[in-house]
Parts: C-alpha cells; structure tokens; sequence
C-alpha cells in the first residue's frame, strides 16, 4: 500500500512541478486575443423589448447536433428576435430523430406558446407537431422539412430548399467553367446533405462526384479530400457542405498539390476571410441567422395578430450566392456571429 | 494469459531451466504479439498497390502516414492501457478539450501561446489522474468510469466553449505570439525529396519507441504486463498497481494533448464537438495490432501497425475510387479481413513455438 502511495504523490509532484514552469512562464502575446478582441469591440447594444405584449413563452427543438457552428447561429437570431418581443425562448437539440420528438413532448407538457422545429428526419417528428396542434400550440418549421411542413400542420416553413441551393451552386460552377467537382459529405445519411449534392449534379454541366468523411475528425476530412485529389488530378473544383469543412478542404488542396478551387455551402468567419483572400471561390448563404430570427418574429406576429407568412408555401432564406465582393462587409458580421 | 516477459538478459549458465533457454531470433520473432498485423499491413498494402493506380505515390504514401499517424500517436498509449488491462473512452474527446484548453487559455489570457500549450498539458494530464485514481480507488470498472469522463468532458467542451467565446467554436490564435513556433512543433511539414510529411509522424514515430522501450526494456514495462495479466497476482508479488494504471491513463492523456495540439497548430480554431467517436477508432487500431481486449497481451509496435493498417485501408478506398455510399461497409470487411489474417498468423505462429 506504501507503495502505491507514493506512486500516486509522484504523480502529484510531477504535476506540481509542471504547475510551477507554467505559472512561471508568464509571458503575454502582444498581438491577437481577447484584448485585441475586447478593444475592437464597441459599446454593444442593450437588450431590451420592443413591445409590451404577454411575455410568451417559445421553445426551439433542432436536430443540430453538439457544437454546431451553424445551428448556433440560428440560435442568435432566435434569441435575439425574443429579445425585442419580450418572449421567453428555450432551447434544446438532439441528432436522434426520436430524442427530437421527445425534446418537443416535453415542450408541449410544459404548455409553451409556440414551437419552432426543423424536420432534418420527418417521419419521426410527425407524431410529436400533431399533438402540438391538438394542444393547440402553434408551429413554425424551419431549415429542413419544407415539403412535409404544411402537411403536418405547421403555419409556415422557413429555411432553404437543399435541392434548390445545390443547384444554384451546379450554375455557378458551370459559370466558373468547372469540368469535374468534388462534393464532400461529412455526415453519412443526412437527407439535407444528399439533397444538396444531387441538386448541384442536376445543372452542373461537368461529372460531380461524392465524397464521404468523418465530420467529427478534421485530420480524417483533410487526409481523405487530399487522398482523392491526388488519385484524379482533373478534379477543378471541391464542394464542401459545412463552412468548417472549407478551410481544411484548401489545405488539401495545398498539399497534394492540386489546383481545384474550394466551394462551401454556409458562412462563418473564416469562410468569409477565405473568399476575401481568394482561397475560397464562392459560398452559398442559406443565412442561419434570419431562420431563428424569422421563426420567433412570425410566431409573436401569429400570436399578436395572427399573421402568417408565405401563404402555406415555404419561406425561402437562400440561397444567396457570395463570392469576393461581399465578403468584406460580411466578415464583419461573421465575426459577431450573425452571419 | 500469460505474459511474455521479455528476457534481455544475458544466456544464464543454467541449462536445465526451460524458460531460460536460448530460443533463434526466428522463433522470437513468431512470438511477437505484432506479427500478425504485419503480415495483415503488407497484405493491405499489396492489395491497394494493386486495386488503386496512384496508391504507391509518394505523395499517396504521405498522406496514408499522416492519416495514420494522427490516428497511432493515439493508438499507442491506448495499447498499453489496454495491455495493462483498462479502457478509456474519453480518449477522443480529451483530444478536443486539450485543443480547446490552450486555444481558450491564450486567447482570454492575451498570453504567448506556448502558456496555453503547456496548460492544457497540464489539465490533460489532469484528466488522466482522475481517469486512473477514480478507477484504482473505487469498484465499477473502467468502462463505466471513462464513459463517465467521454460525457463530462463531451458537455465541458460545448459548455465552457460557449461560455467563455460565446459560440461553440474557439477563436483564431493565428494571429498571436508563439503561433508559429508551436506550428512547427505540432503542426509543421518536412519535405523530403519533393514530398511533404507531417511532423504527426514524427510523434508516432518517436512515441513508438518510447512506449516500446518502456514495455520491453523497464521494470515498469514489467509492471504493465503483470497488471493486465492478473491484477491480484501482481499486487501479491508487489507491482505498484495503482500507480502503473495511474501512469497508464497519463500516457493516453499524453497522446491526447500531441493530439489536441495538432488539431489546434493545424487549424487555427476548433470545433468543440469534435472527437466523438475517435475514442473505439483507437482501440480498434490496438486490437488489430495484436492486442488482447483482456489485458496482458500486446505491443506498442503492433497498435502502430493496426494504425496503418486502418489509415491504409481508409484512405485506400478514395484512393480506390470505390462508390463512397459502401465506404463504411469496405472499410469494416477490410478491417476484419486484416484482423482474421492477423488472427490466423498468430495462431500458426504460437503452433510452430
């Protein structure tokens, strides 16, 4: 048992002495970080309501899964939109359609005044937005679930059509003159994603072939894209799904030495700066930011004045098409994390 | 299960004992717990030489190493937790949450990026203790303790992130002081002949030896073996369990953190639901190099094999050019393809002994 002791005091001693160097090692960056950050930053704005309505209550149930860039993004605006309509807005997510359903059960058991949810996998949802109308409780749907929307009962649809956005992006690759395309799927199976790739085959005019790779494991997205471009050096351009996706894409393209120019769908900040420096060709904006804002902003109009908009067909926020001239003013607004 | 101690010693003069006998560098060989991946390794390679026209590039053969070398500077250190008969389920994530830690650390501090480097070694070696002590000083098995650790740190991750950046991805550090020396050590490219290499397989390559140097040639090497083989014999002849597997769980946060700091230096910010996943990818790499899921039984060399074995096969398959809606189903008949190989070497090895 002394033994024992005393291994494990060792292991605290050599975490001590680690401790130590670090504290000791004081040194600060004069460029970059939260300073940087913080004397960039302005006055922000205050938070405060618009309207004197009944301070309602909205619960948002996506099927982002943990620590998506892109579905905290639509979490902004939605919270921002319940700010200025004195709305209590709950959130929560699961990438398990069932556990998805479950999350709006539960909302419905806790008498919530509106519900806004994406429909990634209908079937399983369905169930789940018929007891809301039973409850009475109304339902906006945004993202994903355009076609079975309206069918389930929900007043509007907000988000963009994948189908359409792909084949924006098969013109514009078309446009640039682009022969043979890469399109790199990063999570296997998911409706959205096949939707858009099949969308850009459909007007691109060149061969587009898929690509799948482990979205959890950056090195693997790298190695993978990298391993295809050198097997076909006529690859021209390389179509990823998810704006972290684009920047690893480039470095691919980088070291296996190939000339295929990198497209993404969404915006972040550091896709915004990639088409600034021309490292990125374009970006297609489906702006996250607008389906949460608009989904509580509808709800609230719904509730207050029983509006709805698109008149049963869906509302559509992309696809919006960016390339170099617009990346300027929306890196800016990526930084803040609103676009 | 027996363990196979390493004897380094000298020929004794006693001749009548058997385990003291001189056995050829042949028949030693065959003994090798990484023969059969080995024979699994060339077996893939010749495959994809064949089926896949520009798998023998030297570019190819680049980026085959640095899948697997980001996959083996974790596969090693999970090999000898294994051997030494435990699991760890958190080591995917702890990969991220290291990444995390020093880019957080240096970005909310201002501070020299290297401060952050060594903080987040120090909290992932942290995560390690804990793993080790929580698992020597109480019941449930290590499954149960490291599954419990996989969501602690899975909802740390998310949660501190947003927390302390206000979204759920870090902020670039590119910009700031330290950046790019501690790109060249985590992150840098060596060319050598026209061909770029990452310097993660400078890290395998040097935790390889070190972890075989380690398990072949120290007491504490011993010391695994035992642990794994028969926890309570070992304790009986006086084998500091609890520090062994203390010390075990610290070298898979150690590989986590080259990990975590790859990920980083590599890509300026990270995601902070990376890593799920990564954590069975790992012990399949141990597994496929001759591991035993029991303990007691294994190689560094051999978990690094599996490695290559599994970034082989993986990056093969694009090589290949083979329809990426049946990527999972080549990759697992591929890998259990090389592991019944594997499987089957061994078994004809050990008959010839």
């Amino acid at each position: 048992m002394t033994r024992v002791k005393t291994g494990v005091r060792a292991v605290g001693a050599v975490l001590v002495a680690v401790l130590g160097v670090t504290a000791g090692l004081t040194g600060c960056s004069s460029t970059g970080g939260k300073r940087a950050e913080d004397a960039r930053k302005a006055a922000a704005a205050g938070g405060r309501a618009a309207v004197d309505t009944p301070r309602w209550t909205f619960g948002m149930v996506t099927h982002s899964g943990d620590g998506d860039t892109f579905w905290d993004i639509v979490r902004s605006g939605a919270k921002q939109a319940a700010v200025k309509d004195n709305i209590k807005f709950l959130y929560a997510h699961d990438d398990e359609a069932q556990q998805q359903a479950q999350l709006v059960d539960s909302y419905i058991d806790k008498k919530v005044d509106g519900i806004i949810v994406t429909l990634a996998k209908p079937d399983a949802m369905k169930g789940a937005l018929a007891r809301a109308e039973k409850a009475g409780i109304p339902v906006i749907t945004v993202n994903s679930g355009s076609a079975e929307s309206k069918k389930f009962g929900a007043l509007t649809h907000i988000g963009q059509d994948e189908t359409i956005a792909g084949e924006a992006v098969g013109e514009e690759l078309n446009k640039r003159g682009k022969k043979k395309a890469l399109c790199i799927l990063h999570e296997q199976g998911n409706v959205g994603h096949e939707q858009r790739c099949e969308g850009a085959k459909k007007t691109f005019d060149g061969t587009m072939q898929n690509l799948y790779v482990t979205g959890t494991n950056m090195p693997d997205v790298q190695s993978s894209i990298e391993a295809r471009l050198q097997t076909d050096k006529s690859i021209d351009a390389v179509v990823t799904l998810g704006a972290p996706f684009a920047d690893t894409a480039v470095k691919a393209a980088d070291s296996a030495g190939s000339k295929a120019e990198v497209d993404t769908f969404d915006l972040n900040e550091k896709v915004a700066a990639g088409l600034k420096s021309g490292d990125l060709g374009f970006a297609v904006d489906q702006q996250p930011y607008l389906q949460g804002y608009q989904a509580v902003d509808l709800l609230w109009l719904y509730k207050y004045n029983a509006d709805v908009l698109g008149g049963g067909r869906p509302v559509l926020t992309g696809p919006q098409i960016i390339t170099k001239d617009q990346a300027a003013e929306l890196e800016e607004y990526a930084k803040r994390g609103t676009r | 299960m027996t363990a196979p101690a390493p004897a380094p010693s000298p020929a004794p003069d006693t001749k009548s004992d058997e385990r003291l006998l001189k056995t050829s560098p042949l028949k030693r060989l065959l003994g090798r717990p990484e023969l059969g991946s080995v024979v699994g390794a060339v077996a893939v390679f010749v495959f994809f030489s064949i089926v896949a026209d520009s798998f023998l590039q030297a570019t190819s053969l680049a980026t085959v190493l640095y899948a697997a070398s980001t996959l083996g500077i974790m596969a090693v250190p999970v090999a000898l937790l294994m051997i030494g008969g435990e699991f760890d389920l958190s080591a995917g994530v702890l990969v991220t949450t290291s990444a995390l830690i020093s880019s957080m650390f240096s970005y909310q501090m201002t501070a020299n990026v290297w401060v952050g480097v060594l903080v987040s070694l120090v909290v992932t070696l942290a995560v390690g203790v804990f793993n080790g002590v929580m698992l020597t000083r109480t019941d449930p098995p290590s499954f149960i303790i490291t599954l419990g650790t996989f969501l602690m740190l899975t909802g740390m991750n998310l949660g501190f992130t947003k927390l302390i950046s206000g979204t759920v991805s870090t902020k670039s550090i590119a910009d700031m002081e330290g950046f790019t020396s501690a790109k060249d050590v985590f992150a840098s490219t060596i060319t050598i002949g026209g061909v770029d290499f990452k310097i993660t397989i400078v890290w395998w390559l040097a935790l390889i030896v070190v972890a075989t140097w380690i398990l072949l040639r120290t007491r504490v090497g011993n010391w695994i073996f035992a642990v794994g083989g028969g926890e309570d014999a070992a304790r009986a002849v006086g084998v500091p369990v609890a520090a062994t597997k203390i010390g075990l769980y610290m070298g898979v946060a150690f590989g986590a953190w080259i990990s975590g700091q790859h990920l980083l230096f590599s890509y300026d910010t990270v995601q902070s639901g990376e890593g799920v996943g990564n954590e069975l990818i790992y012990i399949v790499a141990a597994v496929i190099g001759g591991c035993l899921i029991t303990g007691g039984y294994g190689s560094a060399v051999g978990a690094a094999v599996g490695a290559l074995i599994f970034g082989m096969v993986s990056k093969g398959i694009v090589f290949a050019e083979w329809d990426s809606d049946w990527f999972k189903f080549f990759l697992g008949v591929m890998l259990l393809l090389a592991t019944l190989l594997n499987h089957w070497v061994r078994k004809r090895a050990e008959a010839t002994k």
